[in-house]
């Protein structure tokens, strides 16, 4: 049976719908925003989709000065660092996701724990990432 | 259904005859099977008793990512072929930078199954064909290519935010982790086989010197923290992982002869027994419970340590995984060495030093000695092994007659680890 939890749906349901859909575990109640077709905590097969607020904490984060070869088209690069981390979801689990809206330069005034929201402003709809920004 | 006996022993005890490294650095004509073969010759070559390479009956080797680097997937059977040892059977293992390390492991369980008793292990990594930026994306690679390359992480990027959750949870800061470095290029200087074979001081005189010479206005920096924190000449990779905090792009290779503990004096009067084997798995870092500590690095030492019948305080020194410096902090708590949040100190106090209680990267680590990522955990076990026979040279432990080894091989950003105990046959 083909599952239709997958990464080509987590994408373009962050496209199509702007939202952050992942799924929850019909059997135990396990959530991630990584649309699995198998529960990694009961081993279950029945998944459903589940939709996340978008609202977060910063949990931890990096500004990254030597950058992939795509972040580079776009401009970024040592006089241009982007910041990444990893935001705490307010439903509980955690995901990595661009951190925009913040100084890449100055990440002293970056502060882990802030409230974070999803953002669309810098959405590439080609190579789409889940971004968000301070609240 | 019968009941699974989780005994988790080797059928029989493997040990360490012999072991070859090639030069680590950056050798443009060269290709992984060169290296392979060089590393090979330095083995064969420090054999005590020598050995007849027809008595070779299997072989694993470690390698990463030919495939990238070099534009050459299937890279196993090349390597027989160099070393002229067809047709007998050999395979490639990829996990990413811990590749030799669960090479190693497979040959181990090889010989303890009882199908083979002679059986080579090794790793290679041709990088430097690609621009840093290249590098940077097949490194990427080796995360979780749908959730985490996408958020713009890097492999920097991801031990930089592994950097900053242990500075928010505990007394950790910048220079701690430049001391790292510092530590680790002191080991690499005394390294013949070292890609930096230089002092983070002597590095900055040599700057200094040449803007003499080139009449430029000579930098201010009195001591190597002043060089460290000058951004000009350490610039940032992946706040707050600057360019020292990372291991360098390398070219090498390493290889080590396994036989059977029952036919060991054949080779050598000073065999190197494995004494304990772990490997772990482990999730992308925003999956795991903790963002201080690597998850299967702390069950692979655990493994490592209930098979071996030893505790971190019996490890004498060990080869950890120092692919940016908070790593190698990290690892020095996940393997028991200090508590959480403790490995700081224990740096800052030259615990980890040559001259400390627990020596930790006295080969350089992956930082100086260079880090071709299929070939580094082969290559840390080569360090303890000369470690444990005393042969060592100017970079032996001060400890007198250490008897065990450990090495930390990581995977990726910890989605594999390997751990490996060495003993000293008495």
């Amino acid at each position: 049976m083909a599952s239709e939890f997958n990464s080509t749906a987590f994408y373009n349901k962050l496209k199509e719908e702007r939202q952050l859909v992942g799924v929850k575990c019909k059997a135990c109640s396990y959530l991630s925003p990584e649309p699995r077709p198998m529960c990694p905590e009961c081993h279950g097969f029945d998944m459903e989709w589940h939709q996340f607020s978008g609202k977060a904490k910063l949990n931890t984060f990096t500004c990254i000065s030597v950058v992939p070869v795509l972040m580079a088209k776009k401009g970024y690069g040592r006089d241009k660092p982007y910041c990444s981390g990893i935001v705490t979801l307010e439903e509980g689990p955690r995901i990595s996701a661009r951190i925009n809206g913040v100084d890449g330069n100055n990440p002293q005034d970056i502060k882990t724990g802030m409230d974070v929201i999803l953002d669309f402003e810098d959405l590439d709809l080609e190579f789409p990432s889940l971004a968000f920004r301070p609240a | 259904m019968a009941t699974i006996n989780k005994k988790r022993q080797l059928g029989r005890q493997v040990s360490i005859v012999g072991a070859g490294l090639s030069q680590f650095g950056a050798f443009p004509e060269k290709d992984s099977r060169d290296l392979f073969v060089e590393a090979f010759q330095d083995m064969v070559e420090s054999m005590d008793q020598g050995f007849d390479i027809e008595d070779i009956e299997c072989a694993y080797v470690g390698n990463y990512s030919s495939d990238l680097f070099e534009n050459q997937g299937h890279t196993a059977p090349i390597v027989a072929d160099w070393l002229g040892i067809t047709p007998i059977p050999i395979t490639r293992i990829e996990n990413a930078c811990a590749s030799s390390g669960s090479a190693l492991r497979e040959g181990v369980m090889a010989i303890a199954s009882g199908m083979y008793d002679v059986v080579l292990v090794g790793g290679m990594e041709k990088m430097t064909n690609l621009p840093t930026e290249g590098v940077t994306d097949v490194l990427a690679s080796a995360a979780d290519g749908l959730y985490e390359v996408p958020a713009g992480l890097t492999f920097p990027g991801i031990f930089g935010a592994i950097a900053k959750a242990h500075m928010d949870l505990y007394e950790t800061n910048l220079d701690h982790l430049l001391k790292v470095g510092i530590k680790n290029h002191e080991n690499g200087a005394l390294n013949p086989k070292a890609q930096f074979q230089q002092t983070i001081t002597a590095m900055m005189e040599r700057r200094k010197a040449r803007a003499e010479e080139r009449g430029q206005t000579v930098p201010g920096w009195q001591t190597d923290m002043d060089f460290l924190n000058d951004a000009q000449a350490n610039p940032w990779i992946a706040w707050p992982l600057r360019l020292y905090d990372c291991a360098p792009i390398t070219d090498g290779a390493s290889c080590v002869l396994l036989v059977s503990d029952e036919i060991a004096h054949n080779f050598t009067d000073k065999p190197i027994s494995i004494a304990g084997i772990g490997q772990a798995s482990g999730k992308p870092l925003h999956d795991s419970d903790e963002l201080t500590s690597l998850s299967a690095a702390k069950a692979a030492s655990q493994q490592a340590y209930d098979m071996a019948g030893v505790t971190a305080a019996d490890i004498d020194l060990a080869e950890v995984h120092d692919c940016f410096t908070i790593a190698e902090i990290v690892a020095s708590e996940d393997l028991g060495f200090f508590a959480p949040g403790e490995g700081p100190r224990a740096v800052d106090e030259g615990r980890t030093a040559l001259g400390g209680d627990h020596p930790i990267n006295t080969s350089g680590g992956l930082k100086a000695k260079g880090h071709p990522v299929g070939a580094s955990g082969v290559g840390q076990v080569i360090e303890i092994y000369h470690q444990l026979r005393g042969e060592a040279g100017a970079r032996q432990v001060k400890k007198a007659n250490p008897t065990v080894g450990l090495t930390h091989n990581v995977g990726g950003t910890g989605g594999t680890c390997v751990v490996n105990i060495l003993r000293r046959a008495s």
